[in-house]
């Protein structure tokens, strides 16, 4: 058993508003300079799988057949044994 | 055979959460005065239909991301493999988003930057008359049509923007009363100010805006029923020669 961490964020090229919003939140809080503020979606997945390659291979397919939307979005992750 | 009193048959899907299905069906079938039927998401049957509606709505409570989910119903395939045969199908509003996100669409639609959802009249700027969905349209007509929507911020590469004005493919624009087309009057931050995009071929649209909102005499808008007598008059007239038909081979 393996279990697939995914992180989903909108492209470098794409404006974030939400994160611009938050950045503007941050701002009034006074604790330093804060930028780049980027909101994303957070997926865990767990798969049953020969290897870790083959889980590896098959968070993939989610990802880009479902999780991600490539024209807007960007995705990683990460697998570990459990 | 051009027998004026045949009446189109509208297929329309219904999602969970699908909320503007009964809107589509009550002007396709009591103003318009044609047939219309529901299509359950789980069957996958279009029930001999002439054109297909995706309504406007929140389908799978719009979870991941608006439309994504609805994508893979079964329903969904019949409507990819109607549409990769010629057939007409029209997507508003999370219609539109369904289409894009099932790749029978270019593009994508973002959160409106402004954040906020946003339900009002707008003007549309008719960019292409000469289409299946617009051709009751004059070219450059203005449209006085309701949006509803979170997520309709247009966007697409540049590429692919550049393929979209040079095909003619921009059927909509958001503009002002009088017809510019301008910053003040993007109700969502939408690239280009682009409200409805048709593929290349010319049978499936999808638009932001809700024509269904704005036909029953009842409600004393009416523009939205130039789309649906657009799409009525392409299918009574135009059976005999069906561009899709001829482009097919």
């Amino acid at each position: 058993m393996f279990l697939s961490k995914i992180t989903i964020t909108l492209r470098k090229s794409i404006l974030d508003p939400q994160g611009k919003a938050v950045e503007h939140a941050i701002g009034t809080m006074n604790i330093g300079n804060i930028r780049d503020v980027r909101m994303g979606k957070y997926i865990e997945l767990k798969i049953d799988a020969a290897d870790e390659a083959a889980a590896r291979t098959m968070t993939e397919q989610v990802c880009t057949k479902l999780l991600a939307n490539p024209i807007m979005e960007d995705f990683h992750f990460e697998v570990e044994k459990l | 055979m051009s027998n004026s009193k045949r009446k189109v048959r509208f297929g329309i899907v219904v999602f969970p959460g699908s909320n503007c299905d009964h809107d589509a069906y009550h002007v396709c079938k009591h103003v318009m005065q044609q047939e219309a039927t529901f299509l359950w998401h789980k069957d996958a049957d279009l029930k001999n239909s002439d054109v297909i509606i995706l309504p406007g709505g929140f389908s799978y409570g719009d979870y991941l991301r608006c439309g994504a989910i609805a994508r893979f119903s079964p329903v969904m395939k019949e409507v990819v493999r109607f549409a990769n045969d010629g057939g007409t199908v029209l997507g508003i509003c999370n219609g539109f988003q369904i289409l894009v996100e099932s790749g029978l669409l270019p593009g994508v639609l973002l959160r409106n930057a402004s954040l906020r959802f946003v339900c009002k009249f707008v003007h549309l700027r008719v960019e292409n008359a000469n289409t299946q969905f617009t051709s009751a349209c004059t070219p450059g007509e203005v449209l006085h049509i309701p949006i509803a929507h979170g997520d309709g911020n247009y966007f697409t590469d540049p590429d692919t923007l550049a393929r979209l004005e040079s095909n003619n493919q921009i059927i909509f624009r958001y503009c002002t009363a009088e017809g510019a087309v301008t910053g003040e009057a993007n109700p969502n931050g939408s690239l280009a100010n682009i409200a409805g995009v048709m593929n290349e071929q010319g049978n499936v649209m999808g638009m932001m805006p809700h024509p269904e909102r704005a036909s029953d005499p009842l409600l004393r808008h009416t523009d939205g029923q130039k789309v649906l007598r657009s799409l009525i008059e392409y299918c009574v007239s135009g059976e005999a020669t069906l561009p899709a038909e001829v482009e097919r081979s």
